[in-house]
């Protein structure tokens, strides 16, 4: 491809991508009939519903993260150890949730929702459960590919034949080596859940995408600038992430 | 001993099954089941409510907006993706556009119907400048809300979607192979049509499915930009669940709920074949 040819058409795409994120903060300052300001942005930290939010879907990207660890990696890593005959199942398992529509999900989910806020309440943060079936094939796609990377049986054996016991061999020997597997299924798993709307809107919980179709209505320039937070932030969060793992990956030179 | 200890292993992966049982199965479960029964007994009555021409007509613009967005996200995705490839692996162009692909594509939903609206929507920039240059109102005809509108905002997180699963099948093109053709005296239009695009053809293929199921799938974006309305399956579910005049709605939303596992199903069994064909190619 020539140059030119090339530069034009990235040209053009960062028209397309960047122009409607350009719009967005325009439209966020805009109010009609006074002069423009950044009264939206400020409200972001200032309104309480806004602010609470915010928090709201942070503290689920973080229970998300930690249940979703807890959960998968103490099981793809024993199930490569113990039961190899099960690893395909639980990659069939894990890539379910690709098959099944979160809709669909949501529209069955209240009887086990009801004995979820029976146990645990109503607070936003048990939307948990389901945000980890949710991230769950992308978080399985990066633990694997971490895991295909690293001999684990010949960790496990080292560490057993010198006294570890099994928790000692997958939380202090194999996890420590799977850094970068974990920090890309953590930030995969952040930019899901900080923008999942069908879960949060259909079962009634006000995290931020819900605050945020919530003030569509009533004050637009929010929605416009928490629209706009969210997608610097995920985009931001992923540059970092991209470093990160750029640089263990050259440093095993694959 | 050993019957115990293989027992013991079993235990370790319990957690994990019953989670999933839990909030996978059963949910699954509850919407197959409860597609076929009423309050009170079993039913196939929601099952026929799936012919309603409100219904089908509902079905066959979801497909067409997955479809329109898929290919045209698929296209447009694997040229941005060629155009980023050409680069090292660690250019700094390649890491900003893989990081916005994955903030639009993974993040998106309700912040992309905002930045839509807020760029052609009523009052939107470029409505605005079109109104001032050529005196043309594009905000009048709601289109937006349509389907050529939700083609275009679809879009928006279709071609990020193609260049996030695409440039991997792009990094697998061996700069060999190329040097292996141009030895042999292959021109740079035969390597790319006899070389390149059959290698690549099988992920594209699989690529386009899983956009379509994508798409199919999606909510959040056209329940934020179509508040009142049914015009695609998600948002009749929508309806047919939030409704409070009509009783019995909601068994018609556990039949929608259904029919759309039954095509994202249908669409996936495709991208898994081919995936699975074309990896013995792409290693």
């Amino acid at each position: 491809m020539k140059p030119w040819v090339r530069w034009l058409i990235l040209f053009l795409f960062a028209v397309y991508f960047f122009g409607p994120m350009v719009s967005t903060f325009i439209e966020s300052t805009k109010y009609p009939g006074h002069p423009s300001s950044l009264r939206a942005w400020k409200a972001l930290v200032t309104n309480d519903q806004v602010f609470h939010a915010i928090g709201q879907s942070l503290l689920l990207c973080v229970t998300t993260v930690v249940l979703m660890l807890v959960l998968l990696l103490p099981t793809m890593i024993w199930v490569r150890l113990r039961l190899p005959k099960l690893r395909r199942i639980i990659e069939f398992l894990c890539l379910l949730p690709l098959t099944i529509p979160a809709l669909v999900i949501v529209v069955g989910i209240n009887g086990v929702y009801a004995w979820v806020n029976y146990f645990f309440g109503y607070s936003p943060w048990v939307l948990t459960f389901a945000y980890v079936v949710l991230v769950l094939p992308y978080a399985y796609r990066s633990l694997d590919s971490a895991l295909s990377s690293l001999d684990i049986t010949t960790l496990a054996e080292a560490a057993r034949s010198l006294g570890a016991g099994w928790f000692t061999v997958i939380a202090r020997v194999i996890v420590p080596n799977l850094g970068a597997g974990i920090l890309s299924a953590a930030f995969i798993s952040v930019a899901l859940v900080l923008g999942e709307y069908t879960f949060a809107s259909l079962l009634n919980y006000q995290t931020l995408p819900v605050v945020i179709a919530l003030f569509g209505k009533s004050n637009a320039n929010v929605s416009d600038a928490a629209s706009l937070a969210t997608i610097i932030f995920a985009a931001a969060l992923l540059l970092l992430l991209s470093f990160a793992s750029g640089r263990s990956r050259g440093r095993k030179g694959a | 001993m050993r019957r115990v200890r293989s027992l013991a292993s079993w235990l370790g992966v319990l957690p994990f099954f019953g989670y999933l049982l839990i909030f996978l199965l059963i949910p699954t479960v509850v919407v197959a089941v409860g597609a076929f029964r009423n309050d009170t007994s079993f039913t196939m009555s929601n099952i026929r409510a799936l012919g309603d021409s409100a219904v089908l007509e509902a079905l066959w613009k979801s497909v067409e907006l997955s479809a329109a967005s898929a290919i045209i996200g698929a296209l447009l995705g694997a040229l941005l993706a060629a155009v980023i490839v050409a680069g090292p692996q660690t250019s700094l162009l390649r890491r900003v556009v893989t990081s916005l692909a994955g903030a639009l594509a993974q993040t998106g939903g309700v912040a992309l119907a905002f930045a839509w609206m807020a760029t052609v929507g009523l009052s939107g920039t470029v409505t605005t400048l079109m109104q001032n240059a050529f005196g043309w109102n594009m905000g009048n005809s709601l289109w937006l809300f349509e389907l050529p509108g939700l083609t275009l905002v679809y879009c928006y997180f279709q071609i990020p979607l193609m260049v996030i699963v695409f440039l991997p099948a792009l990094d697998g093109l061996r700069p060999q192979w190329r040097e292996a053709a141009e030895t042999l005296g292959a021109t740079r239009w035969q390597y790319l049509t006899q070389v390149a695009v059959p290698l690549l053809r099988p992920a594209f293929l699989g690529s386009l499915l899983l956009l379509f199921a994508n798409a199919f799938a999606a909510y959040a974006t056209a329940a934020a930009l179509i508040s009142q309305g049914q015009t695609i399956l998600p948002l009749m579910i929508r309806a047919a669940l939030t409704s409070e005049v009509v009783l019995g709605q909601a068994h018609l939303a556990y039949a929608i709920a259904l029919e759309m596992i039954v095509v994202v199903a249908i669409v996936m069994t495709g991208y898994a074949l081919i995936v699975r064909r074309s990896s013995r190619w792409m290693r």
